[in-house]
């Protein structure tokens, strides 16, 4: 039988206090804080990221996906599908189909459950980076972060984690959250319509999803509420009926409502938390509702997500400056360095270089073992020719060499950190740090990699990979899961 | 390296330099007459007399019309060159080896950029099209030659404050040669105080750890060196010419730490086995070296052979290379001072040492070491970074080998 064999989810390192929104405008603001992508981060990268987290799972268990859907509500590009890159990033085969669903929230849990009901192993992949006017209630109460997926079956060679019971949606046409294409902020009807249209259309759906599954709301251990509509989603955790202990905690204080993400973000903190052979529930409410339920197998407890969702959100740093905020969302012009205009990438070298430009996949020279950061077709240390294998070194941490803080340099955040890293197991690579205060730089630092949208330029975002400090705490070398990092870098 | 060298045979018989500076009146073309002309005027010869031209810019203008249309030459050989930091010692090069090869009698090497056009305070490279992976495009120059500090640092034990003196050290000595240089795009001294606390630009580097962006032209005169004496009593012969490029392993590998730059230690290597010399410190009357940034001529003390290894900082503080130091180290004010339009550098630097070696710098820089017996002078250039670069040396003399 299917379900959900990995999950991943990212929350970007930045947070916004509200209490800083008040401090430069004099009103909105209020306690918490929200999660705010970087400059170098919009929902492609913030997407790869999850999904990185999510296949990090399955490594060695030969289950692959073959289909990814990505949903957002603020894809980068139109037109072209942004899961392209994501595809490209996490290096699945060709084969692989990979598309958007892009445009409105619900988009999200649609793509949840499309990959839930797919008859091979599919992603979906949740992302969204919300944004609204300066002052007002979406700038304070969005956040942004993405999250991942992957539904298969046993036979697929990954243990199933957690059963699908039943899932169940309504939908209804009605104006409650709406935004124009290319305006800056949604606009909303007023919020007691919404509710009064929400709570039935929940209801309905809840009622179905319980019937479908054969439970009552009293065997549900763990149930998360997420939506577009703050009153309604509050409405809708009070009359599910189940047990207070069983209601998740809200993680909008913290992060903000992350949108097309949240429910995905929701499902991953549910797993996080559960034990083995417990009932979930997961509704989402947005343009009608959608329960999703699901019964975790005794294989969850030797196949969680490394990083939880709560270990992201107390590894969140809350220093941003409001007016960087606003500058990185691009609310705020500011004055550009006096430098040229970065460069825009062209498209026949990008798609030479793909594996190395969005996968970081390097080469070893197969007859002296050398390490080359980019590829090349010449062995630098022994200079034999065209007798390179490809390397993959996004998941293989480094160490700073060298680094210096670049005040010149035209970058949207300045100033720009740059640092020369060696790889374990060999390799130099010289990149941008991100997700770093130069003061907490130093040379023997340990680094990971991380996707991201260097700059955009002429109308072109280039995507490549940057190293960040390695926050979360390393498995100590000699274990299981070092010696397998160990023998793929051989 | 197995490069033979062509000592003595071909020779300098004649030199011109324009100001280096903000030259909003004058265009690329405007300078490249100005240096031509004075070239030939000093050689004594006629336009028409020269044969061939070399070329070198980096990114002011393309092919060799780039000359022969300000200058209106009539259907002579031009070549274009380009090596990034080192284009005009390139075009020296290369229009050292066409003499030398019998091929013309006279010829020009000139080297000109046009920096001051592009609106930016800083040099702007355009890159070619590509995948937008590279480092390049986004790190600037002063942040890739700013990793050479701390490196050097660490690995010789020295404090963080200690360098930083250096490297103010190395700017203040190159600011006051430069204020004895009407050709010098900075002509003031500059008080150790204001250089070391300068806003900072890339890691440790402040503003006046940088050399300056200018604009201006060079170019030298070429005959055989046994025509020399038919047009100067006092020629400056060619004793050692050395280019590398190297393969970049720098940045591929994690045993190189930036305090040196390989292809620099090549390049003196071989450039001192053509021009026979073993003990550069004690043999050279001078030297010009690239100092695009302090850090960058401190390595450099070291990799030309002119300090041992981790004692270079000791000897800069102690004045080695001061002018009237042991070895004058930039007696023109450098890079630093007498600024870097880029193709032109190489050759502005063989011009300092046309003057002193035949005694015509001013009495205010003229260095003591030519006068204690010295005959020779060494220029050096480099482009890329640390990682990554290619280098060229130079041995030039005023007499020829007995």
């Amino acid at each position: 039988m299917g379900g959900l064999i990995a999950y991943g989810a990212y929350i970007p390192y930045h947070r916004l206090q509200r209490s800083r929104i008040a401090a430069v405008l004099g009103s909105g603001g209020g306690p918490g804080s929200r999660a705010v992508a970087s400059y170098d981060e919009d929902t492609t990268s913030m997407g790869a990221e999850a999904a990185r987290a999510a296949l990090r799972m399955l490594e060695g268990a030969g289950a692959t996906p073959r289909q990814l859907y990505f949903a957002t509500a603020a894809p980068a590009y139109l037109d072209k599908t942004n899961a392209a890159a994501i595809h490209a990033a996490l290096r699945l085969p060709e084969s692989a189909l990979a598309v958007d669903m892009a445009g409105a929230v619900r988009s999200g849990v649609g793509a949840l459950l499309a990959a839930a009901d797919a008859r091979v192993p599919t992603l979906a992949v949740l992302s969204d980076v919300r944004t609204g006017l300066p002052g007002g209630g979406d700038e304070r109460e969005g956040g942004d972060a993405a999250a991942a997926l992957v539904f298969g079956g046993d036979g697929d060679g990954a243990p199933v984690i957690a059963e699908i019971l039943a899932h169940h949606s309504t939908t209804g046409e009605f104006l409650d959250r709406w935004r124009l294409p290319g305006d800056p902020a949604s606009r909303v009807w007023e919020e007691r319509f919404g509710e009064h249209v929400y709570g039935p259309l929940a209801a309905g759906a809840y009622r179905a999803a319980l019937a479908g599954a054969g439970i009552t709301a009293a065997e549900i251990d763990h149930l998360a509420v997420t939506g577009v509509h703050g009153r309604a989603t509050r409405a809708m955790a009070k009359a599910a009926g189940v047990r207070r202990e069983a209601l998740a905690p809200d993680l909008a204080a913290a992060i903000g409502n992350t949108g097309t993400a949240a429910a995905g973000i929701a499902l991953c903190d549910l797993l996080d938390r559960a034990e083995p052979g417990q009932t979930l529930a997961l509704v989402v409410l947005a343009d009608g509702a959608t329960v999703l339920l699901l019964r975790t197998t005794a294989a969850l407890a030797a196949h969680r997500a490394p990083v939880p969702v709560s270990a992201q959100i107390a590894a969140g740093n809350d220093g941003l400056a409001y007016a960087s905020y606003l500058t990185w969302r691009e609310l705020l012009v500011r004055e550009p360095p006096r430098r040229p205009d970065p460069e825009a990438p062209a498209a026949p070298p990008s798609h030479r270089g793909e594996e190395w430009k969005y996968g970081f996949v390097a080469s070893r020279c197969e007859a002296c073992g050398a390490r080359h950061l980019p590829p090349a077709r010449v062995c630098v240390a022994c200079h034999a020719v065209d007798r390179m294998r490809a390397e993959p070194l996004a998941d293989v941490p480094a160490t700073i060499a060298t680094f210096t803080v670049d005040r010149l340099a035209h970058t949207p955040s300045p100033p720009l950190v740059a640092a020369v890293i060696d790889f374990d197991g060999g390799g130099r690579f010289r990149c941008q740090l991100t997700d770093v205060a130069p003061e907490e730089v130093a040379i023997g630092g340990r680094v990971e990699m991380t996707f991201r949208r260097m700059v955009t330029a002429g109308g072109i975002h280039n995507y490549f990979w940057k190293a960040r400090p390695l926050r979360q705490a390393e498995v100590p070398a000699g274990t299981a899961a070092t010696a397998a990092n160990g023998a793929r870098g051989a | 390296m197995a490069s033979k060298g062509i000592r003595d045979r071909v020779a300098v018989i004649g030199m011109g330099c324009t100001t280096f500076g903000e030259h909003w009146d004058r265009s690329t073309d405007d300078l490249l007459v100005d240096a031509a002309g004075d070239a030939i005027a000093s050689a004594g010869v006629a336009l028409e007399d020269v044969d061939a031209y070399w070329l070198g810019t980096m990114a002011s203008g393309l092919s060799g019309l780039t000359l022969s249309r300000p200058l209106k030459l009539d259907y002579r050989p031009v070549s274009r060159m380009e090596n990034m930091c080192a284009t005009g010692s390139e075009a020296f090069r290369n229009a050292c080896y066409a003499v030398a090869s019998g091929a013309f009698d006279i010829v020009m090497a000139i080297g000109v950029e046009k920096l001051k056009d592009s609106g930016f305070s800083g040099l702007a490279i355009p890159s070619p099209p590509n995948d937008g992976t590279g480092g390049m495009g986004e790190i600037t120059a002063p942040a890739m030659f700013s990793l050479l500090a701390p490196a050097y640092a660490k690995k010789y034990g020295v404090s963080d404050e200690a360098l930083k003196e250096v490297m103010t050290r190395i700017a203040w000595k190159n600011h006051s040669n430069g204020a004895r240089n009407p050709r010098a795009q900075f002509r003031k001294e500059v008080p150790k105080e204001t250089i070391q606390n300068a806003p900072l630009i890339a890691g440790q580097l402040g503003i006046f750890d940088c050399s300056g962006v200018s604009d201006g032209a060079a170019a030298a005169i070429l005959v055989r060196a046994e025509d020399a004496h038919r047009y100067t009593e006092h020629p400056m012969y060619v004793k050692g010419l050395s280019f590398v490029a190297g393969p970049g392993a720098g940045l591929l590998d994690p045993a190189y730490d930036y305090t040196t730059f390989p292809e620099v230690v090549a390049a003196a290597r071989d450039a001192y086995a053509q021009a026979g010399v073993r003990d550069p410190r004690s043999e050279l009357a001078m030297a010009e070296v690239h100092d695009c940034f302090t850090p960058t001529e401190l390595v450099l003390m070291e990799d030309l052979g002119f300090s041992e290894r981790g004692a270079g900082w000791e000897d800069v503080l102690s004045g080695t290379f001061d002018l009237g130091g042991e070895l004058p180290v930039n007696p023109d004010g450098g890079l630093k001072a007498f600024g870097h339009p880029i193709g032109a550098s190489g050759l502005r630097m063989l011009f300092e040492c046309w003057l002193q070696l035949r005694g015509e710098a001013p009495p205010e820089r003229t260095i003591a070491s030519v006068a204690s017996g010295r005959r020779l002078a060494l220029t050096h250039n480099l482009g890329g970074g640390p990682g990554e670069c290619v280098s060229f040396v130079s041995v030039v003399g005023s007499e020829p080998t007995a």
